[in-house]
């Protein structure tokens, strides 16, 4: 049978028809971005324990000028963006080498790194507004970087849109905060809050849930995420996936929660409802896809979604006076800001080495890379494993803390917590099971088993910098799946400042995980330390007769009595989806083409079988499509007025003149 | 914590090792006799076993570390997991550090170990086998945290010393509707990620039927004694856990002495050996389900356990 689905095309290591920057440019601008990060990261730490006064700098912008003030908040942000950035930029300076990135990737990329650490920093609505558009701009020339692949510029057109799209709901939402309560600076905003209405608020709140859950990759804007991730060069997509889009939950944080909030219920109930719908979204797709890097941008998708769902169940748990369970929820989102920056950063590197390596994202040809790149493989173990939300996985304590939140919610007549909070523990709970299947997937099938491919076959393992880049991002996914007591003291200066903070204990990450006001407690190091323990008891076990035992042999495979096994026998990434594609057929909507084609001679007799399978994005298709039919009909009609006469054009102009006059008269 | 609590998580660990065998052998002579066979006797599992660890060691063309490694995990998860749940008394001294959410998560550890070796072999029986356990291991997380969800709601706490101490002092609460729902929910999620039927035939050797048995097809010798006992040892745990969540009686408190250690150790044999005969008893009466017809039951099951949450979630909401 033959089985060609989905297929990525082969994108070449190197850019053809581009002159790359020099080695010298490639080191600059990587080392540039790792500085930059590592003073995000030392400026970002700090803030958490140290108030910075706020800078008004009045030359930047005329009229208002560009305020940055850094809170605990905005700091635990600045801290993950620029840790994000010392591992990608390392790693970027032999990713660039190799892959000959031209010379306006080498110059943006420091540039989106600081335009992205700016944002949290942003201490006015007109600072915010510029650095987000600057981000936002950066990102954009660095997802263009192969702009010559077709491929490329439709992601780039599809990301501008949505990202504009979310620009202008973001401009909209905040300008009006902004004119109702006749200021600026976030701290008069915060100051003068009752000058604005309850439908302000609303207004606000929906406006700017649009635009930070576009850059959140929410549902239903979500659908450049999967297209930019793939085909941006891989250290710009681990540095969109996991500190850019956290950006989103940032602005989510700052303005809807802390600014506006606290929040009636409904709001609580829309993030909750928004994310969970994302979280299982994005989780679905992640499990069919067979693009590695279209698969981690749809798990981007799903964690954003539990994210965003775990701020939905603090909202909702503050309002039904909760306090302490609240905090937990909260601590869960935060927690998982940070594992998720750990593990996607990863991951995405991990998914750049195997690109540069063997030119293929596509699951169905990977296969074997263990042998060829043992360093990769691992990494992109420790990366899956934090994906998967299992302990001593980076994604496990924030999901512990989740679920948590929701078994405590209280029971006092709330009929609305009473029906939330379990359906909300089915959609985690069905999220991490398929995250699962769809790390097992990438990483058994990508990475073990045996070449599916020429390409794979002949993979060679990362350079040194980009091991070294993705080996700082491995020991933070260790770090915080054994010993999140780390995070500890910055998360409780961070919660303090949240609404849903205020008044509730505080988890105690420890060595032991405790849960303020409820019973609970869970220890990821005895777990791992357990896990050891009884791996070494079961070897030790296993050894039992060992002495009897002949010396061990290398046997074939068992081959069902053919002569041989050839790679193309083995399952492939779509077949190894196929039974989940089936159970989720309703929801996924697949595209399946087989064709069966005989001998001449006999009907009996297949000479061939061509099995093709498209899951392709069912909002994408059936939200987006119409609007864009619409836009370009409607554009068909505009452009029936231009249509090169001068003399016509002569006549609007005066016709606009008569109206303004009439008007104004 | 006494010296007896850490005795009693010994014996756990020790009684789950020497006895799960004897439980697999036990649920095949009841089979056999149902089926008017004489059976190999309880102890040929471990007859088994004895015999595979003294072969050669046989490693398959081309497998990694992962192949290595895999059955060790499994086992090693399971062990852990012995170690830490309430068997023989809730006085255990990893308690406070894993509750039922870590135990879900070890289990799906070990799973995941054994998909990837299926993988790493690269034979489309290794393939077809992790294919088949990860979509059935996907839709069981859903169901088996939900079932926690609703234990957990009447102690407070997913610890699971609170659970079984709290069901302990209010056995009212496991007749209940919540409680009985939450208990078919659990059963069937048991016997979907053991391997059991209807979902598995832990003695099928045909392609189309098998999931289990075809992920672990290449391995041999002693790596099949260490996959088949991590197997019988899941079984065995997962009984015991499901007997003492739902039937607390008999356990050793947190501070046992001698005698209830001596106790608990004689109950909790008792409940499995009770719980995996009429297992064995009704797997003679079942055929089992083709793979597509799999994922209907465990929506049911998914089903009745979120009936059981909001049952007890709008108990305790009414109630309060």
């Amino acid at each position: 049978m033959s089985g060609a689905c989905q297929t990525a095309p082969a994108v070449p290591a190197r850019l053809s028809g581009q002159h790359g920057g020099s080695p010298a440019a490639c080191t600059a601008s990587g080392a540039l971005t790792a500085l930059l990060g590592g003073a995000g990261l030392g400026i970002g730490v700090t803030a958490l324990f140290h108030t910075f006064r706020p800078v008004q700098i009045g030359w930047v912008l005329p009229l208002v000028g560009v305020r940055l003030a850094l809170g605990p908040l905005g700091g635990i942000f600045v801290a993950v963006i620029g840790a994000v950035a010392i591992a990608v930029g390392v790693y970027s300076i032999g990713y660039a080498r190799g892959a000959h990135l031209p010379r306006f990737t080498l110059v943006v990329l420091p540039l989106f790194v600081a335009a992205m650490l700016l944002v949290p920093a942003a201490g006015s609505v007109t600072t915010l507004l510029l650095c987000w558009e600057l981000m936002a701009v950066a990102s954009l020339i660095l997802v263009l970087t192969e702009h010559r692949r077709s491929a490329v510029r439709s992601a780039g057109v599809l990301y501008a849109v949505l990202s504009q799209l979310g620009f202008a709901a973001l401009l909209l939402g905040l300008l009006i905060l902004s004119a109702s309560a006749r200021a600026d600076s976030f701290a008069t905003l915060a100051a003068h809050l009752d000058r604005v209405s309850p439908g302000t608020r609303t207004v606000v709140f929906v406006l700017t849930l649009v635009g930070f859950g576009s850059k959140a990759g929410l549902l239903p804007l979500h659908a450049w995420l999967p297209r930019a991730h793939a085909e941006a060069p891989s250290p710009v997509s681990a540095l969109m996936s996991a500190a850019m889009v956290t950006i989103g939950i940032y602005g989510l944080l700052r303005i809807d929660l802390q600014l506006l909030g606290p929040g009636p219920r409904w709001w609580g109930l829309t993030l909750l409802m928004t994310g969970g719908v994302s979280a299982v979204f994005g989780v679905l797709h992640a499990s069919v896809a067979t693009d590695l890097k279209r698969m981690l941008a749809y798990s981007t998708t799903e964690n954003m979604g539990l994210i965003t769902l775990a701020l939905g169940a603090s909202t909702l748990l503050a309002a039904a006076g909760a306090r302490d369970v609240a905090a937990i929820a909260m601590t869960a989102a935060l927690v998982h800001v940070v594992a998720h920056a750990a593990f996607k950063t990863l991951a995405f590197l991990a998914a750049g080495s195997v690109l540069a390596g063997t030119g293929l994202r596509d699951l169905d040809q990977l296969g074997g890379l263990a042998r060829r790149m043992p360093a990769t493989t691992v990494l992109f173990g420790v990366a899956a494993l934090g994906a998967c939300g299992l302990p001593l996985g980076a994604g496990f304590v924030s999901e512990w803390l989740l679920l948590q939140s929701l078994i405590h919610a209280p029971h006092n007549q709330n009929t609305l917590l009473a029906l939330a909070m379990p359906l909300a523990m089915g959609v985690i709970a069905l999220s991490t099971g398929l995250a699962v299947a769809a790390m097992v997937k990438a990483f058994g099938v990508g990475f073990l088993a045996r070449p599916r491919s020429l390409g794979a076959a002949q993979a060679r393992e990362a350079s040194p910098s980009m091991l070294v880049g993705m080996g700082l991002a491995g020991s933070a996914c260790a770090v915080l799946g054994v010993a999140p007591a780390l995070l500890g003291p910055a998360l409780s200066r961070v919660l303090v400042q949240l609404p849903a903070g205020h008044g509730g204990g505080t988890p105690r990450l420890g060595w032991l995980l405790r849960l303020p006001g409820v019973a609970g407690s869970v220890s990821p190091g005895w777990l791992a330390g357990g896990v050891v323990v009884g791996i070494a008891v079961a070897i030790g076990v296993g050894r039992w007769g060992a002495r009897q035992r002949p010396e061990p042999a290398v046997s074939a495979l068992w081959a069902c009595g053919a002569q041989q096994l050839t790679p193309r026998m083995q399952y492939t990434a779509t077949s190894f989806a196929e039974p989940l594609q089936r159970v989720f057929d309703d929801a996924l909507r697949p595209d399946i083409d087989v064709q069966v084609s005989h001998y001449a001679e006999s009907q009996y007799l297949l000479e061939r079988v061509a099995y093709r399978a498209r899951v392709s994005d069912a909002i994408e298709q059936h939200l987006y499509e119409p609007v864009v039919r619409a836009v370009q009909v409607w554009s068909g009609w505009v452009r029936r007025l231009h249509n090169g006469s001068v003399h016509v054009y002569l006549a609007y102009g005066a016709l606009g003149l008569l109206i303004v006059l009439i008007v104004a008269a | 914590m006494t010296a007896w609590a850490s005795v009693a998580t010994g014996m756990q660990v020790v009684g789950v090792l020497a006895g799960s065998p004897f439980l697999v052998g036990g649920m095949r002579q009841v089979r056999a006799r149902l089926e008017g066979r004489a059976g190999a006797g309880v102890g040929q599992p471990w007859r088994d076993l004895r015999k595979q660890l003294r072969k050669q060691s046989v490693n398959p063309a081309g497998t990694t570390a992962v192949f290595t490694l895999a059955p060790a995990v499994v086992a090693g998860t399971t062990l852990l997991i012995a170690a830490a749940i309430p068997l023989i008394s809730t006085g255990s001294p990893l308690d406070s550090g894993v509750d039922l959410f870590a135990v879900v998560g070890l289990l799906f550890l070990g799973t995941v170990a054994l998909t990837l070796a299926g993988l790493d072999t690269g034979t489309a029986f290794g393939g077809m086998g992790a294919s088949r356990e990860i979509t059935i291991a996907a839709l069981v997380e859903p169901t088996i945290l939900l079932a926690v969800f609703a234990l957990s709601i009447p102690a407070r706490s997913a610890n699971l010393s609170a659970i079984v101490t709290r069901a302990a002092h209010d056995p009212a609460q496991v007749i209940s509707p919540a409680g009985v729902l939450a208990f078919v929910a659990l059963a069937v999620v048991i016997i979907a990620e053991t391997g059991r039927l209807p979902v598995d035939n832990p003695a099928t050797h045909l392609e189309l039927t098998m999931v289990h048995e075809a992920m672990v097809l290449e391995y041999a010798g002693p790596r099949l004694a260490l996959v088949e006992w991590a197997a019988s040892m899941r079984l065995t745990v997962l009984l015991a856990l499901l007997a003492n969540l739902f039937l607390p009686v008999g356990i050793a408190g947190s501070h046992p002495g001698a005698p209830g250690v001596l106790l608990g150790v004689a109950v909790i044999a008792v409940k499995v050996a009770v719980l995996a005969g009429l297992l064995a008893g009704a797997e003679v009466f079942m055929a089992k389900l083709r793979l597509f017809r799999v994922p209907e039951l465990l929506a049911g099951s998914f089903l009745l356990a979120l009936l059981a949450v909001t049952v007890s979630s709008f108990f305790a909401a009414t109630s309060s």
